[in-house]
């Protein structure tokens, strides 16, 4: 089959970018997404022209590095998949789509459908994670884990971190992306000791990274190829809140120094 | 040249013990005058980073991903052994080390593979402090599942994410030492080159891939955990970037190259569907404890599988291996499929195909169940071939999964140049020609925390300080060499893209040196091999320029590596006039067709030492001895 793309190229995040078409035949429906690009980009350096820069690792929709919006939607649209695994049976001869980089201030344009992310591993960073320095582990079941915790901590530990959440939201937030991490480390008990600090931590960053507040419009849970649910947001709230009026304001100032 | 692998002597249960009580300690006030490079963000170089940060080094971290959390650990789905127990079935250390020794057909050091084991155990404690989500039972306690070559559950998991979750472990106790400072990260970056002065490691050469900035990095001890090399053969089930390039010029840079033709072929990926396909999807290793794997019985059958009668199906791995069925180790399994579509009975559009059938497994355990167990490994296959495997079922081939082979290290996880470590899938130590299942991660992990933090600080204590003038020829020569590769791979100006070379190297690599060799055609593939790589430097094209963003000029220098290391690994293949694990020559194999080992004249580890370019490696050869497991002919009926 026969798709036409229209698509975002941008030199680097200073030049000003611009919508360009290319038509690409002989699309083969068992063709990824991305292997149909592969194939218009092998076509572009055959004709000397510079090729269409895109993100993608894996390519089994778990490192998280690939996406872009497929006409508005972000990874295409299908429920569950990354653009990585999407394959061009779902799309019909002729199509035009329209490809776009994740668009947010939090998220600075590389190049064409190319993204800078790191403003979501300093989100981590703050806060993201359980101090358990190397070594002084008890023993593995030492600590039981109700089963029930530890399926929902997993629920929002598939979190791949790819960014569609803030690109499908009108507002830019990382919210879902946010909740998720506090919501899979706040249901074990090992997170609990910095259950609080992690909240307010997190959520400190989300502003200084200029990510969007959350409206809770839930565009995020449409988008997420994780299908990560909007209680994580929830949750985050919860605890952020809980954390606000309980811990001492110094601790505050702590965990924005 | 005499390698030396600094193994321990004495019984082997105490070895790591006396050997961390022997070691030198950096005093805490001095940590933090060394630096420690650390390349690669995965399982191993994740973990060594976030370690040596808590310890109080300062830790410079690079990726080329543009995050940690993005390296291919990421995808290892089925779980991770530990010798933990908890099941009462009989395991211990002692059992996980014979079961690797075995595994590997015996061509690893079994010192490496007892500290492996044993170190299995504190990785879960490890994992679960750090809130790994492994999945548990309802008392609250871990739960474990069976996984190929073994004959106990010791694999824990996490649905089939384990390598997600394992890295996201990792990756976290990174940003928290990154949030305090120990650690400096350099996301998007790729090394190029290793600078040794005066036969030590001293720091590394890379470039920026926004902008293809060259810069160097001093370090007083330089880690590659830079994963392995499947993807010399094109299409595999590592991610797209991944490469050989670190380990290579480092090769070049006087490392010696272990086992290079010990690569692992997966049993249970999904077929290959067309010439533009860019990677292979693994299907877990761990739906072999419930799917059963069949062909019809004859040839050519073109029925569609539902509709082939029980008494016209073969289910060859239960009837050539009745202990071990359908958990024969990988390379069993992957040789058997191979026969099978050999011989006709091959299934699927292209014959290249075996069934792997849920069918009895819904029967026995309910739908849900298995929902539970491999839920998303299921969506993952319908979203790819657009079937539904609760109804018809998977289709599967072998396909390239891992590379045992890799630098050689001693048992400190040094290479052969002073200072320079290697961990995880880029070395070659633990698995011997063949890895069993759910070792990966324990090795990556192992390695990480808990061995590389206490080899390293041995090192440092033990050597003198020096500050590295960054105008000393070594370094301007090393800087200058890479930016004469760039150069010459922007200069050829010639017609064929990068892929479309990668794609034939990968045809012959797989062709000539994939899962069964013969003299013959590795000798065929050690000429085709140079003459492409020859038409590579005259022919490729790479458009653009240096300073910028410029994914054809990363993947051209990335290939080029491939090439050179494709013609090392058909020479290893044909030095070895054995088959073991997964180096298969068909000249060697038992009446059953099973791989015959030669201990008496291969029972080493073949490590290749660079004689400059256009010129034969020399073979150095460490001679592995067997005091505990007893080489045997492995068997698994």
């Amino acid at each position: 089959m026969r798709i036409i793309l229209h698509i975002w190229r941008q030199k680097n995040a200073q030049a000003k970018g611009e919508m360009v078409r290319y038509d690409v035949p002989n699309v083969n429906e068992h063709m990824s997404f991305l292997e149909m690009m592969d194939v218009l980009n092998e076509s572009l350096i055959e004709k000397g022209q510079d090729p269409v820069a895109f993100d993608s690792d894996c390519r089994e929709g778990i490192c998280g590095m690939c996406g872009f919006m497929v006409s508005g939607k972000a990874h295409g649209g299908f429920p569950g998949t990354t653009v990585c695994q999407l394959h061009m049976r779902h799309f019909e001869d002729g199509d035009e789509l329209y490809l776009e980089p994740w668009r947010a201030k939090a998220f600075p344009v590389v190049k064409d459908l190319s993204i800078d992310r790191s403003s979501l591993d300093r989100v981590i960073a703050a806060g993201g994670f359980i101090s358990a320095p190397t070594g002084g582990a008890p023993d593995a079941n030492a600590i039981p884990v109700p089963k029930r915790n530890a399926d929902l901590a997993m629920d929002a530990a598939a979190c791949i971190g790819c960014g569609a959440c803030v690109a499908a939201c009108p507002n830019a937030a990382a919210a879902l992306f946010t909740g998720a991490k506090i919501s899979h480390l706040g249901q074990l008990p090992q997170g609990q000791p910095e259950r609080d600090r992690r909240a307010l931590a997190m959520v400190e960053q989300l502003k200084l990274e200029d990510f969007g507040n959350c409206t809770n419009i839930g565009e995020c849970v449409a988008a997420c190829p994780k299908e990560i649910k909007i209680e994580v947001i929830v949750r985050m709230n919860r605890d952020y809140l809980k954390a606000s009026f309980t811990d001492r304001p110094q601790s505050l100032k702590e965990v924005t120094a | 040249m005499e390698l030396k692998s600094n193994v321990p002597t004495g019984p082997i249960q105490e070895a790591w013990d006396r050997r961390k009580f022997d070691f030198k300690l950096v005093n805490p006030a001095n940590k933090r005058k060394f630096n420690v490079i650390v390349v690669g963000s995965g399982l191993a170089g994740g973990a060594a980073a976030a370690s040596l940060g808590e310890l109080g080094y300062n830790v410079q971290c690079f990726c080329y991903q543009d995050s940690p959390r993005r390296a291919h650990s990421i995808a290892a789905q089925g779980g991770i052994n530990a010798a933990k127990n908890y099941r009462n079935d009989g395991d211990s250390i002692y059992r996980l080390f014979y079961d690797t020794v075995k595994g590997g057909d015996f061509r690893s050091r079994e010192y490496n593979v007892y500290r492996l084991a044993q170190v299995s155990v504190n990785i879960i404690d490890q994992c679960v402090a750090q809130g790994v989500p492994f999945a548990r039972e309802y008392g609250g306690l871990l739960d474990n599942r069976s996984f190929g070559g073994a004959q106990v559950s010791r694999t824990f998991y996490a649905r089939g994410q384990t390598g997600q979750q394992l890295l996201l472990g990792a990756y976290q106790a990174l940003e928290r030492q990154i949030g305090l400072g120990a650690v400096k990260m350099y996301p998007r970056t790729e090394m190029l080159d290793l600078i040794v002065i005066d036969g030590v490691a001293r720091g590394i050469v890379t470039r920026s891939l926004f902008d293809g900035k060259i810069s160097v990095h001093f370090g007083d001890a330089v880690i590659l955990a830079t994963g392995g090399y499947g993807n010399v053969f094109y299409l595999s089930t590592n991610a797209k970037g991944c490469n050989v390039t670190a380990s290579w010029r480092a090769y070049k840079r006087g490392a010696l190259f272990a086992n290079p033709c010990f690569t692992q072929i997966h049993p249970t990926c999904i077929p290959v569907s067309g010439e533009y396909q860019s990677k292979l999807t693994l299907m877990s290793e761990s739906l072999r404890n419930d799917g059963r794997i069949w062909v019809p019985k004859t040839a050519g059958d073109k029925r569609p599988p539902n509709s082939i009668p029980e008494n016209e199906r073969d289910y060859y791995l239960e009837r050539r291996y009745p202990s071990f069925g359908n958990l024969v180790p990988r390379d069993i399994a992957s040789r058997a499929a191979k026969a099978e579509c050999d011989a006709g009975r091959g299934v699927g559009e292209t014959g290249r195909g075996v069934y792997l059938d849920f069918k009895e497994a819904i029967q026995r355990l309910g739908k849900a169940k298995i929902e539970e167990r491999y839920g998303n490994l299921f969506e993952m296959y319908e979203r790819i071939t657009g079937e539904d495997p609760y109804k018809v079922p998977m289709r599967i081939y072998p396909a390239i999964h891992y590379t045992m082979g890799g630098l050689w290290v001693d048992y400190n996880l040094m290479s052969t140049i002073p200072g320079l470590f290697v961990a995880g899938e880029a070395n070659f130590s633990d698995h011997g020609a063949n890895r069993l299942g759910a070792s990966a991660l324990m090795q990556g992990l192992a390695d990480g925390y808990f061995i590389l933090p206490y080899t390293i600080g041995n090192y440092l204590a033990s050597a003198k300080k020096v500050t590295v003038d960054a105008n000393a020829p070594e370094v301007v020569e090393a800087v200058s060499n890479v930016e004469s590769i760039t150069k010459k791979l922007l200069n050829a100006n010639g017609t064929r893209t990068v892929d479309s070379f990668h794609r034939e190297l990968g045809h012959i690599v797989w062709e000539y040196c994939g899962m069964a060799r013969n003299a013959e055609g590795l000798k065929k593939a050690l000429n085709l091999i140079p003459q492409l790589r020859e038409e590579y430097w005259k022919n490729v094209r790479v458009l653009g320029s240096n300073e910028e963003f410029n994914q054809s000029l990363e993947k051209a220098g990335r290939v080029a590596d491939f090439f050179e290391l494709a013609e090392l690994m058909c020479l290893d293949a044909l030095n070895r006039n054995e088959s073991c694990g997964g180096h298969f020559r068909e000249e060697y194999q038992t009446p059953e067709g099973e791989a015959q080992r030669d201990d008496a004249n291969f029972s080493y580890v073949a490590a290749w030492q660079y004689q400059g370019s256009g010129q034969t490696p020399v073979l150095n050869k460490e001679p592995l001895a067997f005091e505990y497991v007893h080489p045997s002919q492995r068997s698994y009926k």
